[in-house]
């Protein structure tokens, strides 16, 4: 836009940016720096001018291990614990909801009958509250449950799903899945849709098999779609709180504990309220988080060019 | 039989005739195999939730669970005030029913609903068995939207007015914050759009802390308005504005100046009603993320009168033990308007996320 607006006063755009940039001043950037200041001083305290400086011993209680493959010699036990969970759970609910999108995107985009139906389906729970979910499951999972009443009538016996450790580990990942693996299903779906037909036609033209078109064009043609997805699904997958923090509490014991549920508990619901060590933690988490995009980004556009 | 066996044929029919009618081969029974497994294990769990919801406590408590809320099945017998339960009974080698007048230890007295004349029956309660019947109970939503003093209430009222404000806060300030870095050329456009944008980065689970604070000191700890204000700018949704203000012709701003419209009746009048379309894939996303929202109010809203509605779901079994009716209606109450809203505008909210890889 050029010559139009030669008339118009020079901060009349930013009088109209004024609102969204004082938002973000205050909730975003300043947030930002006053967990810089809080992860260094200590004290129960939440004003920070009644904070007693302490350098980086924040950091080093929360790092401070006597083996780092046994969180029980932590002078933060629950931290590692929940980090430990975070380097099983990410992983395997990454793999799981992705591979599960993949495969129904690519059973969408099939020449199938009622196909706005099926992506609804697979769809809502994305539009349900992580507690509506965690309610949802723990109504369906109870002992004297709907999964407990159908195994019972082939034959099996009761189970406690969710008092278990790994029961209540599994569970929780597929829970998650469930709710969230409709949103990447329609990304995906999305980027398979934009696939050119002809490509397809040519394949079938030299009869290659399914695996052979699916291995050889799909995956290939859908990789900068399927990278976005990993990443969101990473950052959102180590930040997983709600659901489990209803679904489990994040037991049994601390079977099921995510780092943020960790950092809610530290800054907010065990008292002494301890914001500097939850500041702390929430510095590392961002600073992971921001490492992995930064690296994805890097090794994609590397591996774009070669 | 001859019935459904067209009945099967139709609808094989109906699958395997594929568009452009080739027909189908083993790859399409494995895709609606999966699909239809995909059906069961996403709708069954929330299917069974409502249906649970409108059973009876006592339903609610057996195991194992019937699929259908059912109630006892009652009949009027003259002579009695209310309807009796109706059981079947027993004697010898045939089967009555009767209808149960009082129970007393392992006996039952009962009566012959078509002749009551005939006066009490004594039946030793292993030969009888309730006769049940289908029956959507709604007491689990009238005692759930009558009880605890009204607080349901006051949490539709709050997660309402959060969701509402928060959203149509979120569209006039988005949108114009858009319509500066889409119609304005003016040093450090680009940097406030980076700014923006640069705001994904900081997902409020990393700065719980600090917006505690910083909500806390303007005075908004259990305060609605503490949880909308930490939320309302949304860059993702500046982003789709903004893009989508890009494809507005400037001739039409151009023709307005030239009425000397002022800027803002430029924006108010002329920009965001063309803006719609994007305006409502944000309104929809805004809506429902104001409505789900947790983490954030579980830190900032303590107070019972102040929940949202996820909050008083999430924080109802531990008081009043659990009533896993009233918790079930709750359940289903939380996820009513957004479900509706969904099978509505379930084509929007796809392509929009298709779009953007938003939420």
């Amino acid at each position: 836009m050029g010559s139009g607006d030669r008339g118009v006063r020079r901060w009349v755009p930013w009088l109209f940016l004024a609102p969204n940039l004082a938002i973000i001043a205050v909730f975003s950037l300043l947030p930002v720096l006053v967990n810089v200041m809080y992860s260094v001083t200590g004290s129960d305290n939440l004003w920070p001018s009644e904070r007693p400086f302490v350098g980086f011993e924040n950091f080093s209680t929360l790092l401070e291990c006597g083996n780092y493959f046994d969180p029980a010699t932590c002078s933060r036990d629950l931290f590692w614990r929940a980090v430990g969970n975070a380097i099983v759970f990410v992983p395997t609910q990454v793999a799981v909801m992705i591979g599960f999108a993949l495969v129904t995107a690519i059973a969408l985009n099939r020449n199938i009958r009622a196909r706005g139906f099926f992506r609804g389906v697979f769809f809502f729970p994305v539009m349900l509250s992580p507690v509506v979910v965690a309610m949802t499951w723990l109504w369906v999972l109870q002992r004297d449950g709907a999964l407990n009443g159908v195994l019972g009538a082939l034959g099996f016996e009761q189970v406690t799903w969710l008092t278990d450790p790994s029961r209540a580990f599994r569970w929780s990942v597929f829970v998650t899945v469930w709710a969230h693996m409709g949103f990447y299903t329609i990304i995906l779906l999305a980027g398979l849709q934009s696939i050119p037909a002809d490509i397809y036609e040519a394949a079938k033209m030299d009869r290659a098999s399914p695996w052979r078109v699916f291995t050889r064009i799909t995956l290939p043609m859908l990789k900068p779609v399927l990278l976005v997805v990993f990443i969101l699904a990473v950052i959102r997958s180590v930040q997983t709180f709600d659901e489990i923090y209803v679904l489990t509490g994040g037991g049994p014991g601390t079977a099921t504990k995510m780092i943020v549920h960790y950092i809610f508990d530290t800054g907010f619901a065990v008292m002494p309220r301890n914001y500097g060590l939850a500041a702390a933690a929430s510095l590392i988490l961002g600073a992971a988080l921001f490492v992995f995009t930064a690296l994805q980004m890097r090794l994609s556009r590397g591996g774009g060019n070669a | 039989m001859p019935e459904a066996a067209t009945m099967a044929a139709g609808a094989w029919a109906f699958v395997a005739r594929r568009r452009g009618g080739i027909r189908a081969d083993w790859t399409d029974w494995v895709t609606y195999g999966y699909l239809l497994l995909g059906v069961v294990v996403m709708l069954a769990p929330v299917l069974w939730v409502v249906l649970s919801s409108f059973k009876s406590e006592g339903n609610l408590m057996e195991f194992p669970p019937t699929l259908w809320p059912e109630a006892a099945r009652t009949v009027e017998v003259r002579g009695y005030p209310r309807p009796l339960p109706i059981y079947e009974v027993r004697m010898g080698n045939a089967t009555t029913t009767l209808a149960q007048v009082r129970r007393v230890g392992i006996e039952a007295k009962m009566v012959d609903p078509a002749r009551p004349e005939a006066g009490l029956i004594t039946v030793p309660i292993e030969d009888a068995k309730p006769l049940r019947e289908f029956h959507l109970g709604t007491e689990n939503y009238r005692r759930l939207l009558a009880s605890a003093g009204g607080t349901i209430w006051s949490s539709i009222y709050n997660t309402v007015f959060i969701t509402v404000v928060a959203t149509v806060i979120t569209l006039v300030m988005n949108s114009m914050a858009a319509f500066a870095l889409s119609k304005y050329r003016f040093r450090g456009s680009g940097a406030a759009l980076m700014a923006i944008l640069a705001t994904l980065m900081v997902p409020a689970t990393i700065v719980l802390v600090p917006i505690y604070l910083i909500v806390s000191e303007l005075r908004l700890v259990n305060n609605v308005w503490g949880v909308i204000l930490p939320v309302i700018s949304t860059p993702t949704g500046v982003f789709l504005l903004r893009q989508y203000m890009l494809t507005i012709p400037d001739e039409l701003i151009e023709a307005a100046r030239m009425d000397h419209a002022s800027e803002w009746r430029i924006f108010w009048k002329l920009i965001l009603p063309l803006a719609t379309p994007a305006l409502a894939v944000v309104a929809i996303f805004s809506i429902m993320s104001r409505w789900n929202d947790f983490l954030l109010p579980l830190v900032i809203l303590n107070k019972p009168e102040v929940y949202t509605l996820q909050l008083a779901l999430a924080g109802y079994s531990d008081e009043n033990g659990i009533q896993y009716g009233m918790l079930l209606a709750m359940t289903t109450l939380t996820a009513l308007p957004l479900a509706l809203g969904f099978i509505f505008l379930q084509r929007y909210i796809t392509t929009g996320i298709a779009s953007t890889g938003i939420k």
